[in-house]
């Protein structure tokens, strides 16, 4: 379909949750009940490293209304191996000791225990009857750390991978791997201009607002069904039944609404441990997070340690760049150090380089991903040292990215090449946004731009379409809705139909009820499950042009579609006529798509910051801030303005205040909102958007995915507009009154 | 004749002689990946475990991750690459599709 014929793509209907979002009708998991339901409690490790020598539950077990208790024993018995639980292969140990802990306790907030009981503060109490026997182990929390030669070992088994050679060394690196291209060393000699870093980075937490939580019920005829807020109701599926050892077709999850995600609500925590309690009573058991349990004991974003070394000429070309990326994976390997490899460099057209990326554990919670995963940390030390490069040449920071931007063709430093991309013109649609030549109007402020790229993923999904006999259709899908797929979705199979947006009622169902449908995440949802409502959408076609034939007494080739419209020589009828006929034209009309596309399309975002730096508190407030993105065609604009929004309110947030702070016994000292401290509507001005559209040639309807992107550049635009406010260059996330206090004296020193 | 082009992961230059990218034959990533081994023995031992892929590796066949990773076509003038997958809560390929 051409671009310019669409009527239902690149419009702004109002979402189909909107009336229940609002009203406070839509259900949460934790709004969830049944009959006779128990509520869980976990128990959680008071320290960051420690030996369980021994569990005793019980005096909890006693305790009224109490009905059981589970550990890491009751799981079942099985052999230790690798189960590939779709984030690659893990020691099964691994995956469970993260839900309950076996022999160590790995970070402050590590789960060791859970009580079921008639209620939450009876559930509560009894954990407090529960004792445990630990030997406390010294706490490693920083990657340089951890990865020093007589650091504590956090997993005894754990040896360093490089690219699939077992090295056999025991140490807290669990895979070290290198991109390379090019000649370093030659690219370096033929610079002018060679700037090197390091930069560190703070362990920060997605903040999504509704907690974790799950509702379990072991069901007598052997099956497990769970209730639950999660980004991948098949992850959960799968996941549950590795860690109970049970065949998948024995669980079936149904995703409730869900408060937030942002990649944090892909792992499983509370499911596995919600169906061993409801196994043991024979109850339906609920468990919902705290909001300390959520800080402590689900999946933060990694922090880091990044070297980045970047060489130009004169005329603005870079001639090579070096990085050297350790991620903190957390108690288990599995940083997302990859993909901030593959994302460090990739803006720009670099000839000569290499990365070194390494996995680091230590003794803070198993990290998650976190929207871009693993970018964001990466641009904030590239775009950094870009920046200060284009100072150093006297070049205007985006015309020396422009002269370096990636375009169609440019080799990544992990191997393929670009195919058609939108980087360039993020860059200049920056150039000509009037913030970029906007006059700052008083002291102390400064301006700073940087850009980030983020590759999307496509992956499984599935979808079917059942007309009713009014001419509108029930779309049952599988990608649970964060931020509105359901409409982007929608909208999709309403351009195909040619009928509008209101006319498709979107469903996101349990396991049992739609194919196989991956997380949503990776800013695939819109790309791949709306492919799948495009695929489901041409099968209704089909099967409707037969019906239009058969009614006609013609050929089916002879029957031609346009926007809703069925016609075959003089003969017409529309969508809705024709659907009010399907039952005496053979029945029903069900259309399936099931896909797992090629052709993903990457994704360019940029961002300019004003901000204003107080000297005397090194309090930073944001002036004006604008989002530039390429989205492919945006397939409903006012999704994708929110997603630019939302990713840059929450990189602002990760680059000024936000961090895990912790003691050096490993606990994290600011567990509660009230003192993590994102940023709220009061702290910001509007986020300003500006969406280009170079459409993916991948896609049916040339759609990218939005998701991710836009929080990678802002900690780099703000760190480079602090450095024009204040003339420090900052080193360290978060960006926070006493780090810029501290930058300014030591200047001044 | 034209050969797909393997790009040879720099940890894995060692067995190649110190090669940045060799040609093949073959005509999907399985048949490469052999006809690798055969020239650089060692070579599949470290890209597959249990006759799959490490969980630790993806494939990219002409600039896109392969979803099909081993049974992916290959034309005569692709270009493999091996890279470090995903992991970490990025979403992987569907763990019963992985081959």
């Amino acid at each position: 379909m051409k671009a310019q014929e669409y009527t239902v793509v690149g419009t702004r209907p109002i979402r189909h949750d909107g009336a229940d979002k609002v009203t406070g009708r839509a259900l949460y998991g934790a709004d969830f009940q049944m009959a006779g339901m128990l509520y869980g409690y976990i128990l959680r490790s008071p320290h960051a490293h420690a030996r369980i020598r021994r569990i005793d539950t019980s005096k909890a077990e006693q305790f009224p209304g109490v009905k059981a208790v589970v550990t890491a024993d009751d799981f079942p018995e099985v052999a230790d191996r690798m189960v590939d639980l779709g984030e690659g292969d893990t020691p099964l140990s691994y995956a469970r000791g993260n839900v309950l802990a076996k022999g160590k306790a790995l970070y402050k907030g590590h789960a060791l225990a859970a009580v079921a009981a008639t209620s939450v503060h009876v559930a509560e109490e009894a954990a407090g009857l529960i004792e445990v026997d630990y030997e406390v182990l010294p706490c490693v929390l920083t990657a340089p750390e951890a990865m020093r030669n007589n650091a504590p070992i956090v997993h005894d088994d754990l040896t360093t991978k490089e690219f699939g050679e077992q090295t056999g060394r025991v140490s807290n690196v669990a895979e070290h791997f290198r991109y390379a291209m090019g000649d370093i060393e030659a690219g370096f000699a033929r610079a002018d201009v060679i700037v090197e870093r390091e930069f560190h980075t703070a362990t920060v937490h997605q903040g999504y607002i509704e907690p974790h939580n799950a509702t379990a019920l072991w069901n007598n005829d052997g099956r497990i069904l769970v209730w639950c807020s999660t980004q991948g109701s098949f992850v959960v599926r799968d996941v549950t039944a590795c860690l109970l050892d049970v065949p998948v077709s024995r669980v079936r999850v149904t995703p409730m609404e869900i408060g937030g995600g942002f990649g944090g609500k892909i792992p499983v925590y509370l499911e596995p441990v919600a169906a061993l309690l409801s196994k043991k009573t024979g109850k339906p058991v609920k468990i919902v997070m705290s909001r300390k349990d959520v800080f402590e004991g689900s999946g933060p974003t990694p922090g880091s340690y990044i070297k980045v070394k970047i060489g130009a000429r004169k005329d603005g070309r870079i001639t090579a760049a070096q990085g050297y990326l350790a991620y903190e994976a957390g108690a288990y390997p599995g940083a997302m150090v990859a993909p901030g490899a593959m994302c460090i460099f990739a803006a720009y057209d670099i000839s000569n380089v290499v990365i070194d990326g390494f996995d680091v554990v230590l003794n803070k919670p198993s990290t998650a991903a976190y929207r871009a995963p693993g970018a964001t940390n990466a641009a904030f030390a590239a775009e950094s040292v870009v920046d200060e490069i284009a100072e150093k040449l006297g070049m205007d920071p985006l015309d020396f990215r422009l002269k370096n931007a990636a375009k169609e063709g440019t080799r990544r430093a992990d191997g393929p090449k670009y195919r058609r991309v939108g980087c360039v013109e993020v860059i200049e649609a920056m150039k000509d946004h009037p913030h970029y030549s906007a006059p700052l109007g008083g002291p102390h402020r400064g301006r700073g731009v940087a850009i980030g790229f983020w590759f999307n993923v496509g992956m499984p999904s599935s979808c079917t379409i059942s007309v009713s006999a009014d001419g509108t259709v029930n779309l049952v899908e599988g990608s649970t809705d964060i931020g509105g797929t359901r409409t982007s979705i929608a909208m999709q199979a309403a351009e195909v139909l040619g009928i509008t947006a209101e006319a498709v009622r979107p469903t996101v169902v349990d396991t049992d009820s739609v194919g196989f449908t991956a997380v949503t995440g990776g800013s695939r949802t819109t790309f791949a499950t709306g492919w799948a409502a495009y695929e489901a959408a041409q099968d209704v076609l089909r099967q409707m042009k037969e019906r239009a034939a058969k009614i006609w007494e013609a050929e089916a080739a002879s029957v031609v579609v346009e926007r809703g419209v069925f016609r075959s020589g003089d003969k017409s009828m529309t969508f809705q006529e024709l659907a009010g006929r399907l039952d005496q034209t053979g029945g029903p009309v069900v259309g399936r798509g099931a896909v797992n596309p090629r052709g993903v399309g990457g994704s360019f975002s940029g961002c300019i910051a004003d901000v204003e730096v107080d000297p005397e508190t090194g309090k930073v407030t944001i002036l004006r801030f604008t989002s530039v993105q390429d989205a492919g065609k945006a397939i409903h604009p006012s999704y994708v303005e929110g997603q630019m929004q939302g990713g840059s309110v929450q990189g602002i947030g990760w680059a000024l205040n936000e961090e895990y702070y912790m003691s050096d016994a490993g606990s994290m000292m600011n567990s509660s909102l009230l003192d993590y401290r994102m940023p709220t509507a009061l702290d910001l001005p509007m986020i300003d958007t500006a969406i280009v559209e170079v459409p993916n040639p991948g896609h049916p309807f040339g759609a990218r995915g939005v998701g991710e992107a836009n929080i990678i550049p802002p900690p780099g635009a703000i760190a480079n507009a602090i450095y024009r406010a204040a003339g420090v260059r900052m080193n360290r996330l978060p960006m926070n009154p006493p780090a810029i206090m501290q930058a300014i004296w030591s200047q001044r020193d | 004749m034209t050969l797909p082009k393997v790009y040879i992961p720099t940890l894995l230059r060692t067995l190649t002689g110190g090669r940045a990218s060799v040609e093949v034959e073959g005509t999907t990533v399985r048949q490469v990946i052999d006809n690798l081994d055969r020239t650089w023995p060692g070579v599949r031992d470290r890209l597959l475990e249990n006759g799959k892929l490490r969980p630790n590796i993806s494939v990219a066949v002409d600039g896109e991750v392969t979803p099909i990773g081993l049974i992916e076509t290959v034309g005569p003038a692709s270009e493999v690459h091996f890279i470090a997958a995903i992991k970490g809560g990025v979403p992987a390929p569907n763990p019963h599709q992985r081959l």
